[in-house]
């Protein structure tokens, strides 16, 4: 198990409770009270942890490299489910997948930001960055799932779209662009999760949607905490103060409007428990569908239009 | 050692005392140093004579060229605030108060309904001298109020762009402004009323990842700056040099994102065959 910093008083009782059952595998001596009393211990510090993370701490949770992933969740969430490649224009971007999938019985798209799970994945999968043609294969799929009047589930988990030469050759803000353009008047559900980090146009380039949830641990911003202190602070140093100042959990997002909700994260954290993680994000899936396909296209684009319509905070003064 | 010796430390122009165009009587150009009068780049389009380098110019001045200096401003009434206490080494607040007496521009985009020979358009034109011309939640409502009106109006609508991007003091609402602005695009679009982008130095960041590339037609100015990423951000990222003329107009232009690169000189006379162009016959 990977401990973050702050998670160091439960890397201490995990120690003890491995010792003490070390101890049971060797027989003679009952251990089952002292067990019971460390699990109850961890569920508790975990609760006093859990219930009081800061926003750079949320960060750090966001990004465990033992959080699951799109292709986790899609896995677990889809019956059957084909991976679709490419944008049919220039390459396959490894940093966003997609495909066709079966759940609850009726087809979906599904489409997410992917990283890897190794440092040698983690290249492949060039950190979760999509360069254009990640969001072109995105958009391609998502006309695919317009015309056959399947649902579209988005799962966001990228620490921002790929600055580089060939990205801006290809036209990294046209494809994003395109794609938010696009999704505003898809005549079919979109539903949008944010399941890691959220950051800026990368995040937002499959973003737009009929309902946007976010995981309770994720953040999602304009810039990550670490970029905005070097832009606004001139230093490195002040990612905390970003994270505080920038407003980017998952509770404020809610606060703000700006999201449509928030799904709890089993204690400790989405890798403390993956398959719970996943199976609660199913069952959410599977009910905002319902819900979703009982609307019109008309109906489904006129409300996507009016909530985008209204995000925004200003003065009216008189001129 | 230098000849001359510096006696007082930090001699800097205040920032209100710099101006985007020039207001002296002599201006250098930037790019190849040379001095001309003001009168003399004022007359040439606020383009160096010598290198034809086109200075940053505000929203006034771009609807002075446009519309003849006859030009209604709308929404002018919206303005931003600091909703989210947002203080890094500044208060957002005071940084909102402070650029208000160094620009004349209300927010980091003006409205304008005017007419060119004669055919109504509305421009939104964005100033940089107003924290960069980053977009927060007034730049995103002005847009989509612009596109309610020319629906309504059924004029074609034009978008001057020039931002640094995002206005990171207003966090995710900012962000969100790239969803707003593209999502009502697509409404405007369906309305079947044209929309014209150009594209002026610099225009980056979310700016050109939402409103700025969704024209039916793309064009800007020459040499202008436009692109995602910021060089800086992408020679960090990549750690080698990048290649001369990268994220120029003229790099967009051959890699297919611009219609048309247009010399400020010649803007009116191609905005006015487009107007022309895009014109609906009269109802018989």
């Amino acid at each position: 198990m990977v401990f973050l910093e702050f998670e160091k008083p439960l890397e201490n009782l995990y120690e003890q409770l491995d010792k003490i059952k070390q101890i049971e595998g060797e027989g003679d001596i009952d251990v089952k009270d002292k067990v019971a009393e460390l699990e109850k211990k961890i569920v508790a510090k975990k609760k006093e942890i859990y219930s009081n993370l800061s926003g750079w701490q949320k960060v750090q949770l966001s990004r465990h490299p033992e959080r699951p992933y799109t292709l986790h969740y899609i896995n677990g969430i889809c019956k059957k489910f084909v991976e679709l490649h490419g944008d049919r224009k220039f390459k396959d971007d490894k940093a966003i997948v997609g495909g066709i999938g079966k759940i609850n019985g009726s087809s979906i798209v599904i489409i997410g930001h992917q990283k890897g799970v190794n440092t040698k994945m983690r290249q492949y999968r060039n950190f979760g960055m999509a360069n254009p043609e990640g969001y072109r294969k995105a958009l391609r799929l998502m006309k695919l799932a317009e015309r056959f009047n399947y649902p579209v589930v988005c799962l966001i988990d990228t620490p921002g779209a790929y600055p580089g030469i060939e990205a801006e050759e290809r036209g990294q803000a046209e494809a994003i662009a395109r794609n938010l353009f696009e999704m505003a008047q898809l005549s079919v559900p979109i539903l949008c999760y944010v399941i890691g980090e959220g950051a800026s146009g990368g995040a937002l380039g499959i973003g737009v949607g009929d309902r946007v949830y976010m995981l309770e641990n994720t953040w999602y911003s304009v810039i990550s905490p670490e970029s905005c202190s070097s832009i606004l602070w001139r230093s490195w140093d002040h990612k905390e103060e970003a994270a505080e100042a920038l407003k980017l959990t998952a509770d404020h997002m809610k606060e703000f409007g700006l999201i449509d909700g928030i799904i709890k994260e089993p204690l400790g954290g989405a890798h403390s428990d993956p398959d719970k993680m996943i199976k609660m994000l199913k069952a959410h899936i599977k009910k905002e569908l319902v819900e979703l396909q009982e609307l019109t296209p008309k109906q489904l684009i006129n409300n996507r239009l009016k909530k985008y319509n209204a995000m925004g905070e200003y003065d009216t003064v008189v001129a | 050692m230098g000849w001359f010796k510096r006696l007082k430390d930090g001699i800097q122009t205040k920032t209100k005392f710099k101006k985007e165009a020039p207001d002296g009587l002599w201006h250098q150009c930037r790019e190849c140093n040379n001095t001309n009068t003001v009168k003399e780049v004022t007359e040439n389009f606020y383009k160096c004579p010598k290198c034809n380098h086109h200075i940053r110019i505000g929203s006034h001045d771009y609807f002075d060229l446009i519309f003849d200096g006859k030009y209604e401003t709308m929404f002018e009434n919206l303005v931003s605030k600091d909703f989210l206490k947002f203080t890094d080494l500044k208060r957002y607040e005071d940084r909102l108060l402070s650029v208000k007496e160094k620009t004349d521009a209300s927010d980091a985009i003006t409205v304008a309904s005017g007419k060119v020979n004669k055919k109504t358009l509305v421009i939104a034109a964005m100033d940089f001298s107003f924290i960069g011309g980053s977009m927060g939640s007034v730049v995103g409502e002005r847009i989509v109020r612009a596109i309610d009106h020319c629906i309504k109006e059924m004029t074609p609508f034009m978008i001057i762009s020039k931002s640094g991007g995002a206005r990171m003091m207003e966090s995710a609402f900012s962000l969100m402004q790239m969803a707003k602005t593209s999502v009502k695009l697509a409404e405007l679009s369906r309305a079947k009323v044209p929309y014209f982008s150009f594209m002026t130095d610099p225009t980056t960041g979310g700016v050109t990842a939402s409103f700025a590339m969704l024209g039916d037609i793309n064009f800007s100015e020459p040499k202008a700056l436009i692109g995602f990423a910021g060089p800086r951000v992408i020679k960090e990222t990549i750690k080698r040099d990048l290649p001369d003329g990268f994220q120029r107009a003229e790099f967009l232009m051959d890699h297919g994102f611009l219609d048309f690169i247009v010399d400020r000189e010649e803007l009116k006379s191609k905005i006015d065959d487009i107007l022309t162009i895009f014109e609906r016959p009269a109802a018989k």
